[in-house]
């Protein structure tokens, strides 16, 4: 059984998880070997394999321990670690996906605050904040709630002192180098700049997602005329 | 053909063994709470594989039952009556058209199954369908059950009736707490001697800000020794993170499906069920066992779930 290659380890979560982490860092890189990785061991489709979770620095694996040996999920890990981590570039399949944002007003209650913390007018927050092509990193916290990096430094503005007990449908919001998307209404503490009229979770049926790990995401500015127009048309 | 639901108790929910396979778009898997309450309903009634559940949380609800079926219910010990003649837990039992159940007392444990013949046939969601609340999807509309529901029945398909021993397996109620045995890690090494020493000797409460997402406890405080900010990961349940104050959440079924802070331990897939029967207030205790221990546990419930269907 070959090596571990440096920087990644197995560890074991309770009696039926194993997770494989990579270097504790956020980078496209390692998160591409993370989606490689976790891709190979969803297509083996070894029985007793509940769920093949993927997140920034870690492929996570849920198994039932009466129906497969922990030995072979660990076999299967290392091979598939080992073989990605030998390709030069692992490659990411994900899709590009331009998402309409109005910005600021009812949309984005926190875009001067963002503005204040950059020391810059609000529209240039806008630009920094649709400047970038954002990468899927993982997902988590609501369902459809999609990790995306990196905001620019300049507006990488911390989470609110204080969570809104109601953040609405659709709302854009900033929490350090991270930037998301709430797919639902729900208590949220993240820096509001904007919102989309785009269904990020479509209940169905059947049920969608908008964002899968890995995707490439870029906002795009516009008017709140054309928000309701988008609204009315979903 | 169906139920029809009076009054709906406190929390009641369609629950079945979750909805596994969607965690990586943050889709938790919700499911019953003690499930081998749940799959051992399902056994007495014959289902095979389990069918969707009620889950009766506290203060069960008043049902009419608007066709003949066969019913048992698991876990929590209440004092059920069907047209007024108290019925025996853990026990198949055929409810006639035109009956009435209702829940009273609550003697020990916190969660009840009502196993049904044919299962609730509400809508498959992802593959399952448990009701999780927080995401609106599963169950009744993605709710707890309200009075005036009326509650679909599967047909039933061949299902036989297994011929049942006088012996049935069931979790051991907790009374008033219990200890819970657990995993040590995968974040021990945040932890400095006198937190991990503190986590097992402590006894611990279950806090009024406990629900089906997790159980918030208090007792003595095992702050991480590390305050730099862990990069999230998926977590499952039965995780035991610590946040910086200390004191412990013990993840349940309906967690996110991603979380930052550390994890000392995780609680054994055998005793997540007598954790499921846990109240507000109660206590626990943690053990640290090792890993063949826990599988073993796995296993003789197994054992006891198959034995019942002989």
């Amino acid at each position: 059984m070959k090596e571990l290659p440096d920087g990644w380890r197995l560890s074991y979560v309770g009696d039926c998880v194993i997770a494989a982490e990579c270097e504790q860092e956020i980078n496209p890189e390692l998160n591409n070997r993370v989606l490689a990785v976790a891709r190979s061991i969803r297509n083996r489709a070894r029985p007793g394999i509940r769920d093949v979770v993927e997140s920034y620095c870690g492929v996570t694996v849920y198994f039932d321990p009466l129906k497969v040996d922990m030995a072979s999920i660990i076999f299967d890990l290392r091979l598939e670690i080992v073989r990605c981590c030998e390709v030069q570039n692992c490659s990411s399949d994900g899709r590009l996906i331009r998402v309409p944002v109005c910005y600021g007003g009812i949309y984005g209650p926190d875009l001067q605050d963002v503005a204040d913390f950059a020391e810059c007018t609000k529209a240039e927050v806008i630009e920094r904040h649709t400047a970038v092509i954002y990468r899927v990193y993982m997902l988590g916290f609501l369902p459809g709630f999609a990790y995306m990096g990196s905001v620019a430094p300049s507006i990488a503005v911390s989470r609110r002192q204080t969570p809104r007990l109601s953040v609405p449908v659709g709302s854009v919001g900033i929490a350090g180098r991270q930037t998301g998307v709430y797919p639902l209404t729900g208590p949220g503490g993240w820096q509001l700049v904007g919102r989309t009229p785009v269904v990020i979770v479509d209940l169905g049926p059947p049920m969608a997602f908008v964002f899968h790990p890995g995707d490439k995401v870029q906002f795009e500015a516009v008017n709140s005329e054309v928000f309701d127009d988008l609204s009315t048309a979903v | 053909m169906s139920v029809f639901v009076r009054r709906p108790g406190l929390f009641t929910t369609v629950q079945d063994t979750g909805r596994w396979g969607y965690q990586r778009f943050g889709m938790p898997v919700a499911g019953a709470m003690d499930v081998f309450s749940y799959r051992l309903g399902n056994c007495l009634v014959g289902n095979k594989p389990p069918l969707a559940s009620l889950e009766i949380t506290l203060t069960g609800p008043e049902l009419d039952f608007l066709e003949g079926c066969v019913c048992a219910i698991t876990g929590a010990d209440f004092e059920v009556h069907v047209d007024g003649v108290e019925i025996a837990l853990n026990r198949r039992f055929a409810v006639r058209s035109g009956q009435h159940m209702w829940f009273g007392r609550l003697r020990s444990g916190a969660r009840a199954y009502l196993a049904i013949s044919g299962g609730f046939d509400v809508p498959l969601v992802l593959g399952s369908r448990s009701t999780h609340v927080a995401s609106g999807i599963g169950g009744v509309d993605g709710r707890a059950l309200r009075a005036d529901d009326l509650l679909k029945i599967g047909r039933i398909r061949g299902n036989v009736l297994p011929r049942v021993k006088s012996t049935i397996p069931r979790v051991k109620l907790p009374k008033g707490g219990s200890k819970v045995r657990v995993l040590a890690g995968p974040d021990s090494e945040i932890f400095d001697s006198v937190s991990a020493k503190g986590f097992v000797q402590s006894r611990y409460r279950i806090t009024g800000e406990s629900d089906r997402m997790g159980y918030r406890l208090t007792g003595d405080p095992i702050p991480p020794s590390d305050t730099e900010n862990v990069i999230s990961t998926a977590v499952p349940v039965g995780s035991v993170q610590v946040p910086l104050d200390g004191l412990p959440i013990v993840l349940m079924v309906d967690h996110q499906t991603t979380g930052g802070y550390p994890r000392i331990a995780t609680v054994i897939s055998a005793d997540l069920p007598v954790l499921g029967q846990l109240q507000v207030s109660d206590w626990i205790e943690f053990e640290v066992c090792e890993r063949s221990e826990a599988i073993e546990g796995l296993v003789a419930q197994e054992r006891a779930l198959m034995a019942v269907g002989d």
